[in-house]
């Protein structure tokens, strides 16, 4: 909108509004900044060197050793492996978690019932129970279905404490949906299933998008459930990420711990850069609608 | 998007009388769909709940004992200092961590809204940090705070001398190191949220009331921030469960420290349950944590959900 | 069990035997650190010799903290991995709940009452059986000190804490930190428990083990907090929540002058290729010179189901105590071998001062059990000290005698 005529006062406003965005951009970006800088440093550099004191060379070893030298425990294979680890347990769990919101926010809206709306409210309260103190007793009921230190176990655990807000997501989504859309199908005689499919999914994507950004980032980023129900050799990336920066041969290499670190969070990153505008789109879509 | 209307008419057409059998089905068919997340919840939210309030009356040490003892864990509990510091350093960590995210949502939103010319790359360099785990970031955030490594030592080296920011090490201050990290992690998304709501807005309200002659704080005042109030709804919700989980955070920062001053309910209690071998205590603490939350948010949930009457 | 005894007989055939009921042990530590990791390597790679799989579930960090969440929910869902670190009286609580697997022929077979001091073996055992086997012995009041600091300040290594205070002093004129530390609450409870035990075995044991309420809060004890809390002056700004290895490095790279630290801060010398007595000085800590507090590690045997995995569990344990597998892993960890009559010769000047002391405290009775590692008292005491100790150590308003009176308030409340 900068149109010619704008006053000088008008000018400067803009000019102070960009200083703010982007003094607030480098504060955000700080931490990230801190640690690429010392992934390209080697240990010598760390040592004598400021935090934001740049790096002699880009130097990629860290980079490579955090790929597939470094120690994770008593292996020395890098967080490489783990990475498939992390893709099986995800991909199930959003893909399951999501659909499973989608259809429980479409019957909280669109097919109410007496006392669906305390369903909702009690469900709600799932999203707000601790972690810490499920673990024993999901551990123990996963053993009773054989699940115990399993895969499988482990996207149970994610799906079962994700849908209370993948429900969320659906349900306030739906509830700015036009009733008429609805209505009309009922009134021809549409079933349940076939208007989720035929009507309501099609217009579904921009809230898809913001619950499967939402969920892959939280599943990916767990550690806990990741360390406690998953098998010795089916941890997660987040694990071997932990077990990488607290190991350590004589002195600490920062490097390699960072260049792992961002490494590790680089699969949400991209999700994020990527789909950050439709996320936004998504919000708007209805998401952010009570 | 697909016409629907289109597929429809062959549907209409079944035959009445298979319609009704069909119709008792089709009645019972948004319960059936919604019946296993209803018994999941039950299981694994309510049942588990249970199961840990009756864990709180026992003596249970490494592992579960059921034996009943009553309520000596709570008394315990109470009496315990550390519970008081933890407790303590939620409501601060909780009413600021919240609040912060909020205003600084709020005004990052608004002037993101003004036509910026790089929105894009900003709302990104915004939104990130929701993306990262303090697993990966928690040695950078320790080192910047840090006085002796970070901020304070890289302006004393740039030649400010006289500044001070040694939060992180003063167990009077440290809570308030764990609010700086959680707004930025959480504070863009935040911003997305009310972005979100203001392209929601109409823009015609907002032309009347500047031919109106109303000036442009007055009707953010006025017309756009009141209409955001479902948002505000949404983010206290996502905010609020995010202060109560936070564990990594503490964790990844201060490991609860200097001594235990940066302790939260939720370390509290994981470390009573699992390395102390006092799990009754944490069981009590975890009750405890959970009941006070929800009597704040069950009231708020309740008058919210209420108040709004979705057709 | 037949195949394990006749396995038993012949200790040779062993190989030839195991290989024949080859099964899989599932190890959970948190050995993964420094020469941690290569240690346990070593009896990873015996296991493998002897035909068996060796499932590694390594957790790292924390002191073991999420090892010990994991191994709870295992246990909990009847799923406990074969062998676990777990340490001290902790060991007893594991066999209350009955958890762990008799080890006695396997022990009985390798003599084991014969080749372990009896500190060591009752620790082991969980009424009357071996249960665990141990691994090592630390020695925790160590101080390790950089000699280039001590020669510039013109300073001697200090005997007393009354001698460390004045040093400290100087060595910071000097330009040094005067003491390397993190500030950690095991850390903080490492160096609180060393200038308690310069107040003597006796009153150690009975603040620690026997959580004796007027030892806890007396006049001692008071004298205790004070001298520990004038540390605080020898420690730098930025110590909150350093790890002991980043402490370690700044002796190492002479940025500090000492550190008092378990043995295992030696690794982290040898590992920068520092040698002892030249580059860097093991003493004992301060007033505690005849006295020895130990720290055992030892892997805990859980009950299998399976008959392959309870044969390989055994052999776990049978080569877990070979001089072969005690003395690399000593060699790599800093420690001494809890199996006793080893040859010496491998061994650096640290260990055999460690050794050295470790058999004259015995003898002296001044061998006590370390209460910031877990070895003095079960977790939920340890862990109420360390709440008092770390909060005194870092307020800025408590004073001495609030502290000891807090102290005997909540060991009490803990027990």
């Amino acid at each position: 909108m900068v149109k010619s005529q704008q006053t000088f006062g008008q000018q400067l406003l803009r000019y102070g509004l960009y200083a703010i965005l982007g003094v607030a951009a480098l504060v955000y970006l700080m931490p990230l900044w801190v640690m690429l800088l010392t992934s390209l440093k080697d240990i010598e550099e760390i040592r004598s060197g400021t935090l934001f004191s740049l790096p002699g060379s880009l130097n990629f070893d860290a980079w490579s050793k955090a790929w597939s030298g470094a120690c994770t425990g008593s292996t020395c294979e890098g967080i490489a492996p783990f990475f498939g680890n992390s893709f099986k347990i995800v991909i199930p769990a959003v893909a399951i978690s999501t659909l499973i919101g989608a259809l429980n926010g479409y019957v909280l809206s669109m097919w109410r019932f007496r006392g669906s709306e305390l369903l909702f409210g009690a469900m709600l309260v799932g999203c707000f129970i601790p972690f810490q103190v499920i673990l024993l007793p999901m551990a123990r009921m996963l053993a009773t279905f054989g699940l115990a230190n399993t895969t499988t176990g482990l996207v149970a655990v994610h799906i079962t404490y994700g849908i209370a807000f993948t429900t969320l997501f659906f349900r306030n989504f739906y509830v700015g949906l036009p009733k008429e859309l609805i209505a009309a199908a009922r009134l021809d005689g549409a079933g349940f299933f076939f208007i989720f499919r035929r009507i309501v999914l099609p217009l579904s994507t921009p809230i898809i998008v913001v619950c499967v950004i939402w969920q892959f980032t939280q599943i990916w980023n767990d550690f806990l459930f990741g360390v406690v129900f998953s098998g010795g050799d089916t941890q997660p990336v987040t694990v071997a990420l932990n077990n990488l920066v607290n190991t350590s041969f004589g002195g600490k290499e920062y490097n390699v711990d960072m260049a792992a670190a961002l490494m590790a969070a680089l699969p949400t990153l991209v999700v994020y850069v990527l789909a950050g505008k439709y996320f936004v789109r998504g919000l708007t879509a209805g998401a952010v609608k009570g | 998007m697909n016409n629907p209307s289109a597929s429809l008419p062959s549907v209409a057409a079944a035959r009445p009388a298979a319609r009704r059998l069909s119709d008792r089905f089709a009645d019972w068919l948004p319960k059936i769909v919604l019946a296993p997340t209803v018994v999941i919840t039950l299981v694994a939210v309510y049942g588990y709940m249970i199961w840990t309030a009756l864990l709180s009356l026992t003596n249970s040490r490494i592992l579960p004992v059921w034996k009943f003892t009553g309520t000596g864990q709570y008394a315990k509990l109470f009496e315990n200092e550390r519970w008081g510091v933890a407790v303590e350093n939620l409501i601060i960590f909780g009413v600021l961590f919240i609040l912060v995210c909020l205003v600084i949502g709020v005004l990052l939103a608004i002037l993101l809204d003004q036509k910026i010319r790089a929105e894009g790359a900003l709302r990104t360099i915004y939104l990130y940090p929701m993306a990262i785990s303090f697993i990966v970031t928690g040695t950078a955030w320790k080192w910047l705070l840090n006085p002796g490594l970070g901020l304070e030592k890289t302006l004393h080296d740039w030649g400010f001398e006289s500044f001070s920011f040694d939060w992180l090490v003063n167990p009077d201050m440290v809570v308030y190191c764990l609010v700086i990290a959680a707004v930025w992690q959480s504070s863009g998304f935040v911003m997305a949220m009310f972005l979100a709501g203001l392209r929601g807005i109409d823009p015609d309200m907002v032309k009347a009331a500047q031919l109106d002659g109303a000036s442009m704080p007055k009707i953010y005042r006025r017309i756009v921030l009141p209409s955001l109030k479902p948002v505000f709804f949404s983010a206290f919700v996502i905010l609020s469960h995010i202060a109560i989980k936070s564990f990594d955070l503490v964790m990844a920062l201060t490991g609860g420290g200097p001594g235990y001053a940066s302790d939260l309910p939720a370390t509290f209690m994981y470390q009573h349950a699992f390395t102390r071998g006092q799990m009754g205590l944490g069981a009590a603490s975890a009750i405890v944590m959970l009941g006070g939350v929800l009597a704040i948010l069950v009231p708020y949930l309740y008058s919210e959900l209420r108040g709004k009457k979705h057709g | 069990m037949n195949t394990f005894k006749t396995c038993l007989s012949g200790l040779a055939l062993s190989v030839a035997c195991a290989s024949a009921t080859a099964g899989e042990v599932e190890v959970l530590h948190w050995w993964t650190s420094g020469g941690e990791a290569a240690a346990i390597n070593v009896l990873k790679q015996e296991m493998e010799a002897a035909g068996h799989t060796w499932k590694d579930f390594a957790v790292a960090g924390g002191g073991g903290e999420s090892a010990m969440t994991v191994l709870k929910s295992r246990a909990i869902s009847g799923n406990p991995p074969s062998a676990a670190q777990i340490k001290g009286p902790d060991i007893q609580e594991w066999g209350e709940l009955g958890f762990l697997a008799p080890l006695d022929e396997v022990a009985g077979a390798g003599q084991w009452d014969s080749l372990l001091p009896e500190v060591v073996s009752n620790v082991m055992k969980y009424d009357g059986h071996y249960v665990a086997v141990p691994i090592n012995v630390h020695r925790v009041n160590w101080l390790w000190a950089n000699p280039a600091a001590f020669e510039k300040a013109g300073v001697e290594i200090p005997t007393t804490w009354e001698q460390m205070i004045e040093v400290g002093s100087k060595l910071r004129e000097a330009g040094f930190v005067p003491l390397a530390h993190g500030g950690q609450a095991w850390q903080d409870a490492t160096l609180y428990e060393a200038v308690a035990l310069a107040e003597g075995p006796e009153f150690y044991r009975k603040a620690f083990v026997d959580h004796d309420e007027a030892t806890l809060k007396g006049e001692t004890m008071v004298k205790v907090l004070k001298t520990f809390k004038q540390m605080r002056e020898l420690i730098d700004d930025d110590a909150s929540g350093r790890d002991w290895n980043v402490a370690t490095s700044m002796v190492i790279n002479g940025e500090a002058a000492m550190q008092v630290m378990g043995d295992w801060a030696k690794g982290e010398f040898t590992a920068a290729g520092k040698v002892a007595g030249s580059d860097y000085v093991c003493a004992p800590a301060p007033g505690t010179a005849d006295m020895f507090t130990f720290n055992i590690d030892s892997l805990a045997m859980f009950q299998q189901s399976d008959d392959s995995r309870v044969e390989a569990q055994q052999d776990l344990a049978r080569l877990a105590m070979e001089p072969k597998f005690q003395e690399a892993f000593n060699l790599n960890k800093g420690s001494i071998p809890a199996r006793q009559g080893m040859d010496r010769t491998p061994f650096d000047s640290c260990a055999h001062a460690s050794m050295d002391a470790f058999t004259a405290s015995a003898e002296k009775g001044s061998l006590v059990p370390s209460m910031a590692h877990g070895m003095a008292t079960v977790s939920r005491v340890q862990g109420a000290i360390y709440d008092v100790v770390t909060n005194f150590f870092n307020s800025t308003d408590m004073s001495a005698e609030e502290a000891a009176d807090k102290l005997a308030r909540a060991v009490n409340a803990s027990l």
